[in-house]
């Protein structure tokens, strides 16, 4: 496909004997948000870390924007990371330094803004996803549902085309879940970023996804819309469809 | 029992090849200058308290050994020269390279180990920095810088101890101490000795990075990561302090006096 952003061709991945995922394949179109649902331990989060060479796969290849992940160097894998923002299931934030300095770390080594000009966008990322005045605040200080949405600014800081999030509504009650969704939703409408959401919650995946692809034992089962899924040939994806929480 | 000694080769061999990286990064760019200082801060400013107090109790109590020694034997007035080489050749360097171990080793092993298993490291990768060169490389060169330092606060701050100690006995005045502490102390007694403690810093740094950043097993990981930095990092401190003190005496022969 040519406009896919981020293509898994064949991809196979194990931890020992533990068979983790078997000939995976599919693709992001640009401005999609696709959503990856599956039980615990059937390797959604690591699909989603090979998408930026966190975890390389045992054979195949993984393409993000046309090229190849799997075959890069360092200052390759880099450059492409740069393009890529990654939310983390628990928020990943760095607890040796202030909120906002988080969300000013990328800016800081990879743009030549002045002091001031950090502080301004990185107040304005935090406002994005809802949060003033805490940018002196520790991580340590601050809500796991705030943790949530500056792991999001941080991930954003840099404007990434793409982002992946890894069980963005993970330990959080169903309104802040709801709340991050909706920010998703509303960063793909309004800066068209393509997107990779791994999830085990169905609403989630409902609202954020134009496609959903389930993994079920290192295979992706089925793949298409919501609706389409709904009339899956496989009773356990039509069964997952149809329930109201997690799986 | 082969499978176990296989294993400990295995881990040797990987500790080693960890080595290896760090010295082949520590020549490349980014030098990441801010870390490093920061580092060097966090891991040597905050030391000196320890240091200076250690420095000064041991060089109290090995002038009370001294002076029982030396006294039998009418030579008092040794005594300051007798606690200096003492402390200068050995004690100094080895004391401080195994405080260091105990609370820079530790240090290392639990905050590396944390980020690894809280993904801070992978959300550091993620940003497009190598974090090995962010975390480990700038830790080790930190470690490496401060601990010769360090080793000059723990021979001075003992030179004091002992003189305190000395002085309540004999009432010694300081610069008589001093003229005598330095009188048979030379260059080979003094910078080769000091200078070796920067091995026990790449050691130290290296053990307990290596640990740290390899840490699984959640919480529990990051207290036995913590627990072993400073039993493999002491242990490889005292046994490497045997290799380093015989390659004084091959380079400096006057060392061996």
């Amino acid at each position: 496909m040519a406009d896919a952003v981020i293509r898994f061709e064949n991809v196979y991945k194990s931890f020992g004997a533990h068979k983790v995922l078997e000939n995976v394949s599919f693709e992001v179109p640009r401005g999609s948000a696709l959503c990856i649902l599956g039980r615990s331990g059937t390797g959604k989060s690591v699909t989603i870390k090979q998408m930026i060479g966190l975890i390389k796969p045992d054979s195949g290849h993984i393409y993000v924007e046309g090229r190849d992940v799997t075959a890069m160097n360092a200052a390759e894998l880099s450059r492409v990371r740069r393009r890529i923002g990654f939310l983390f299931q628990y928020s990943a934030l760095f607890d040796s330094i202030s909120v906002g300095e988080n969300v000013a770390f990328p800016l800081r080594r990879h743009t030549n803004l002045e002091e001031d000009e950090i502080r301004d966008v990185v107040e304005k990322k935090l406002a994005r996803v809802g949060l003033r005045g805490i940018y002196d605040k520790m991580p340590s200080q601050i809500s796991g549902g705030m943790q949530k949405r500056v792991g999001l600014a941080r991930a954003l800081a840099l404007d990434p085309p793409i982002l992946l999030a890894d069980e963005p509504s993970s330990g959080l009650d169903p309104i802040t879940s709801q709340e991050i969704d909706e920010l998703l939703l509303d960063l793909k409408h309004t800066e068209h970023t393509t997107m990779v959401v791994v999830t085990h919650n169905i609403p989630s995946a409902r609202r954020i996804g134009d496609e959903i692809a389930v993994l079920e034992g290192g295979r992706i089962l089925d793949r298409g819309s919501p609706a389409d899924l709904e009339q899956s040939e496989h009773a356990i994806v039509r069964e997952f469809m149809t329930l109201e929480g997690g799986i | 029992m082969r499978s176990t000694l296989s294993s400990i080769a295995g881990q040797c061999g990987d500790v080693a090849l960890f080595g290896f990286r760090i010295l082949r990064d520590s020549f490349r760019p980014p030098w990441e200058g801010a870390e490093i200082a920061k580092q060097i801060f966090e891991i040597g400013w905050r030391s000196l308290p320890l240091i200076a107090a250690a420095g000064f109790a041991v060089g109290a109590v090995m002038s009370m050994h001294t002076r029982a020694s030396l006294e039998r034997f009418g030579a008092e007035a040794m005594i300051p020269a007798g606690l200096a080489i003492a402390l200068f050749k050995e004690t100094g360097p080895l004391v401080t390279g195994l405080l260091f171990s105990g609370r820079v080793g530790a240090g290392i092993g639990a905050e590396l180990g944390a980020m690894r298993v809280s993904e801070q490291i992978d959300a550091l990768e993620s940003l497009a920095v190598d974090s090995f060169k962010y975390l480990v490389v700038t830790r080790v060169m930190a470690c490496i810088a401060v601990l010769p330092i360090l080793t000059t606060v723990m021979n001075f701050t003992g030179i004091l101890g002992g003189y305190i100690a000395e002085t309540v006995i004999s009432g010694m005045s300081f610069a008589l101490y001093w003229e005598r502490a330095w009188s048979f102390v030379d260059f080979v007694d003094y910078v080769p000795p000091t200078l070796k403690t920067c091995i026990f810093g790449f050691i130290i740094g290296t053990i307990a990075s290596y640990l740290g950043y390899n840490t699984t097993g959640g919480t529990a990981g990051v207290g036995q990561a913590s627990t072993r930095s400073v039993v493999f990092a002491s242990i490889l401190v005292i046994l490497s302090n045997v290799v380093l003190v015989k390659a004084i005496f091959f380079l400096f022969p006057g060392a061996e006096g």
